[in-house]
């Protein structure tokens, strides 16, 4: 099978992190930036970022119905922190006026751990990744609060609370994978792209 | 989730992968500087990815004269209070206790700024010894490479603050990266030259022979007052932007702040550059470079 086109919201964040990541999988990538583009690709990574900025982005560049039209026909897409938040059903300590598509039955809260100083690294067990522990970065991380019948935890840090997420083909997670060498979570989601 | 092994205990802060990590989630963005809560809630109302709280902007700065300082507690305090963005503050160059009081605070970042007066002429802080990362600005490649090796995680050029001229802003970008760009053509032997030259670390040096980029994020400050400007900057090569006095001190600051934000999104594309240029009434005033008293860029070494 050929491997899929993936696309990279790249209204504002680690969007080249991303790139760089699925390139270094052999994946062709698009960078996501109008509606044309989302149309060239089989699935979409919503990056790290201000997911503030990113929202109110996805409104002025007509791209916000679009993607929420392709979700819900059911194009796998792959969040990390940001990109989780945007793709939740519910959004915790959000601003105001701040857009998620609900493509997975989660509430996150943004800013959960805390501010900058209290960003952390640590080492995760994540389910489907037997080999050895993911080495996570956790940067003014978001975290779930509540998950849908439908909704897989993959990862939990300590306290028990969900940091890695899956409902079909959407995965999402709090840390950055983007941020470490170690490429596992990007290849599940090209895995799970199938359904 | 009964079959979930717990995490490691062991939770690191302060890393390296983590400071530069929230200079990496900002790309792309717009940092306005605030002097208050009520301009922190336009700002992020606006779409900034972050703040800058200062007592004044460069432009007032540069008007007032005198020792410009760290801002108040109770104002930083008072704009992390109504966003939640992040928050950066300023130090003054080589003032490690300014600097304690804003990881005190809880800041997000902080910047070593040359638009606050310098505290030390010859040191700057000794950024490995904080948790909280630190940006700092540049005029050349071996000056963010002596900033790097005192551990900064983010690197801005400096530009000429407080002034609505773009121009030094673009020498400083170009500088920077236009050696990076040499110094990927360059060989071994090569490489001692430039690191003699650019009186930066050898390794990092060589790094960037390798890798082609800084190793950390690279932004563009001073100047900016336009979205053409924010545009400008981007294409050459910035990877997010500051804006100082050109948001607060414009005309319409809601709008100019909205329309530099879409210009920085969208910096390749000149449609959406031209329809949010439109109707923003002035930017701010500018100054000819040639004309000032006290050149900003010129402080830290």
């Amino acid at each position: 099978m050929a491997l899929p086109r993936i696309g990279v919201l790249a209204l504002q964040g680690a969007v080249d992190l991303h790139v760089h990541a699925l390139e270094r999988l052999g994946v062709e990538t698009v960078e996501v930036r109008r509606a044309e583009d989302l149309a060239r690709v089989d699935g979409l990574v919503l990056p790290g970022g201000e997911s503030s900025t990113i929202s109110k982005l996805l409104v002025i560049n007509e791209l916000f119905e679009p993607l929420a039209e392709r979700l819900n026909e059911g194009m796998p897409a792959f969040g990390t922190c940001a990109g989780m938040i945007m793709l939740a059903s519910e959004i915790l300590d959000g601003h105001d006026d701040q857009l998620s598509f609900g493509a997975i039955d989660i509430s996150v809260r943004r800013n959960a751990f805390g501010r900058q100083i209290d960003s952390f690294e640590t080492d995760l067990s994540v389910i489907g990744l037997p080999e050895s522990p993911v080495h996570a970065v956790f940067i003014r991380a978001p975290v779930v609060e509540r998950v849908g019948p439908e909704v897989e935890i993959l990862a939990a840090v300590e306290e028990g609370q969900p940091v890695a997420c899956r409902q079909g083909n959407v995965l999402v997670t709090s840390f950055h994978p983007e941020l470490s060498p170690d490429l596992r979570l990007h290849e599940l989601f090209i895995k799970g792209m199938a359904g | 989730m009964a079959d979930l092994t717990p995490g490691s205990i062991s939770r690191t802060t302060g890393t390296d992968l983590v400071k530069r990590g929230l200079a990496d989630m900002l790309k792309g963005g717009v940092i306005m500087d605030v002097v208050d809560a009520a301009q922190a809630k336009i700002a992020e109302d606006a779409g900034a990815v972050a703040v800058m709280a200062l007592e004044r902007v460069p432009s007032d700065i540069r008007r007032d004269g005198g020792v410009a300082r760290m801002s108040d507690p109770e104002m930083i305090q008072g704009i992390q209070e109504v966003v939640s963005i992040p928050v950066m503050a300023k130090a003054r160059i080589g003032h490690i206790a300014e600097a304690q009081i804003l990881q005190a605070l809880r800041v997000d970042y902080i910047d070593e700024s040359e638009v606050l007066t310098p505290a030390d002429e010859a040191h700057h802080i000794d950024k490995w010894a904080f948790d909280v990362p630190f940006v700092c600005g540049a005029t050349n490649l071996g000056e963010a490479l002596r900033r790097i090796s005192e551990g900064a995680c983010m690197i801005r050029s400096k530009g000429e603050a407080g002034t609505g001229n773009v121009v030094e802003a673009v020498r400083h970008l170009r500088s920077i990266l236009g050696d990076i760009r040499k110094i990927t053509t360059a060989d071994q032997a090569e490489l001692f030259d430039w690191a003699k030259r650019l009186q930066a670390p050898l390794p990092l040096v060589q790094e960037i022979a390798e890798t082609g980029t800084l190793p950390v994020p690279m932004f563009c400050a001073g100047g900016i007052a336009t979205p053409a400007d924010a545009s400008l900057v981007m294409q050459l090569g910035a990877q997010a932007v500051f804006v100082g006095s050109g948001i607060f001190k414009s005309s319409d600051p809601t709008l100019m702040a909205k329309a530099i934000v879409e210009a920085t999104a969208n910096y390749l594309d000149p449609d959406i550059l031209a329809k949010v240029s439109r109707g923003l009434g002035d930017a701010m005033p500018g100054l000819e470079i040639g004309t000032l008293e006290t050149k900003l860029s010129e402080r830290g070494w």
